[in-house]
């Protein structure tokens, strides 16, 4: 009996019908965005940029969510994000100097592959080395932030005030790099993989199970749109979060150890389930349930 | 073990009338999960095998199954999978029972692509505990 169930244990390693097939990014794009298409044939385009609500039966959470919206509770972090994004550092520049365009209407591509570095960066590791750089001393520079939620949500605000600056922005990802494809193929793989004690991939929730509600009162989200409202607030959480933490939330609830904040391993999921929301605009901050 | 259907209502009738005439035995429940307070009762912990398998099926932590089936006396529950109903009719006899115990200990082998997790092989309910929740399966 063991040994039988350790063979289907081997053997049921998730194969979904997009990773059994080796495809280059732009098919697995087209291939993405055909399966939603036929999932939900009433759900617009553009609307996967604001979570699940637009999904067929979420009506009622629309409403609430429509009502949150006029006075959006992330508007307090969103403030102290602004006011730390707007503080001269002590060298007297600000965050608008270490970007282009001071910062304006550039993330949309984020992340991207750095050829230089050889690695995908996040806006999240961009904000800070810039703080870094100029000798900022904030807390969330060294704190441990999978640990320090404080120091972490100070993060997330900052981010969140970047997003802001490119809101409605489409996202495009560029993939032209061997190094970007080699990363997207990475998150791609760890994206289909299941885990944990419960035994899901990503794609089990966000594609198979997308649009159901799991336990009662939590609906899933198509990953159609996935990064684009984050950081976002949870009407739970009752702050705004990166979207690592997003990552590590959905991983403990499949009883796995979830991953590091930061994470390389995270950074190239990101960059898969971004590329994958081409053409879509940005919405963060955004608020969630 | 299996119950007809008349003695299974007879015992949901007992069940109802002995937690409102509070008496602390618990009885072998049936057709529905029973309520927390038959499961967690600390001084008469449920004895027998179809009411421990109908709390580990409403346990959110342990069976985990109300996550994703709905089930008679759940009150919130999921919509992804199907509805746990007539369960006694559709795992009929030695055979039904044993595909029953199979889809428990592992969804996969009957479906290699299913999202139920494997709760044999991930340990995540010990033998007993999966023979409990098919007897109590069985009284649907
Ligand atoms: C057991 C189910 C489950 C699994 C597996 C899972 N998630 Fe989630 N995820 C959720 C739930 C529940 C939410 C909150 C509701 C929602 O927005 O979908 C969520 C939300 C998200 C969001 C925010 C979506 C939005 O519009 O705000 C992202 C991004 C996300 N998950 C990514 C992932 C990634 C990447 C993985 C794999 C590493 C993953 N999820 C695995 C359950 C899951
Ligand atoms: C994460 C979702 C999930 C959880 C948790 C889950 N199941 Fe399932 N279950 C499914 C799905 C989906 C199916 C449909 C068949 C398939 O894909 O394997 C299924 C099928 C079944 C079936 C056969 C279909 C039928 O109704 O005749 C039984 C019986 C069953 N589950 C019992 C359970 C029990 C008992 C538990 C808890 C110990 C449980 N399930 C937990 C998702 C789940």
């Amino acid at each position: 009996m063991k040994k039988i169930a350790i063979l289907l244990t081997a053997l049921g390693v998730g194969v979904g019908v997009m990773a059994a097939a080796q495809a280059d990014p732009a098919s697995d794009l087209k291939a993405f965005r055909a399966y939603f298409q036929k999932k939900f044939p009433t759900v617009k385009f553009d609307d996967y940029a604001n979570g699940f609500y637009p999904l067929p039966g979420m009506e009622i959470y629309r409403e609430q969510w429509d009502a949150f919206n006029e006075f959006p509770p992330y508007e307090l972090g969103l403030a102290d994000g602004r006011k730390i994004w707007a503080k001269p550092f002590p060298n007297g520049k600000t965050y608008a100097s270490c970007f282009k365009n001071g910062g304006k209407k550039i993330a949309q591509n984020y992340p991207y592959w750095d050829d230089g570095k050889q690695e995908v960066r996040t806006a999240e590791m961009d904000l800070m080395d810039c703080a870094k750089k100029n000798g900022a001393t904030d807390k969330f520079l060294s704190a441990d932030l999978n640990k320090d939620t404080k120091s972490r949500v100070q993060l997330a605000e900052l981010t969140a005030a970047f997003y802001e600056l490119s809101k409605g922005e489409r996202v495009k990802i560029d993939l032209s790099k061997p190094g970007a494809v080699a990363a997207y193929e990475d998150g791609k793989k760890r994206w289909w993989k299941r885990r944990g004690q419960l035994n899901f991939a990503c794609a089990n929730c966000h594609m198979d199970l997308a649009g159901k509600n799991f336990g009662g009162n939590q609906p899933l989200s198509a990953a159609l749109g996935h990064p684009v409202g984050w950081p976002a607030q949870r009407l739970g959480w009752a702050r705004l979060e990166t979207i690592h933490q997003r990552y590590r939330t959905c991983n403990s609830q499949v009883r796995d150890k979830p991953g590091k904040h930061g994470d390389k391993a995270y950074n190239h999921i990101q960059l898969y389930e971004t590329y994958l929301s081409s053409g879509l605009p940005l919405t963060a901050p955004a608020m969630r349930n | 073990m299996r119950k007809s259907p008349i003695t299974l209502f007879g015992t949901c009738a007992i069940v109802l009338l002995s937690s409102l005439a509070l008496t602390p035995a618990a009885q072998a429940a049936g057709g529905a999960v029973p309520g927390s307070k038959v499961c967690k009762d600390k001084e008469n912990p449920p004895k027998d095998a179809v009411t421990k398998g109908g709390c580990i099926v409403a346990d959110r932590r342990k069976g985990v199954c109300i996550n994703c089936h709905q089930i008679a006396g759940a009150a919130q529950a999921g919509d992804v999978a199907t509805r746990l109903e007539n369960v006694a009719a559709r795992f009929a006899g030695e055979d039904g029972k044993k595909r029953l115990r199979d889809q428990i200990y592992d969804a996969r082998k009957a479906n290699p692509n299913t999202v139920m997790p494997p709760f044999g092989p991930h340990a995540m309910l010990s033998n007993d505990e999966i023979d409990q929740v098919v007897e109590f399966l069985l009284t649907l």
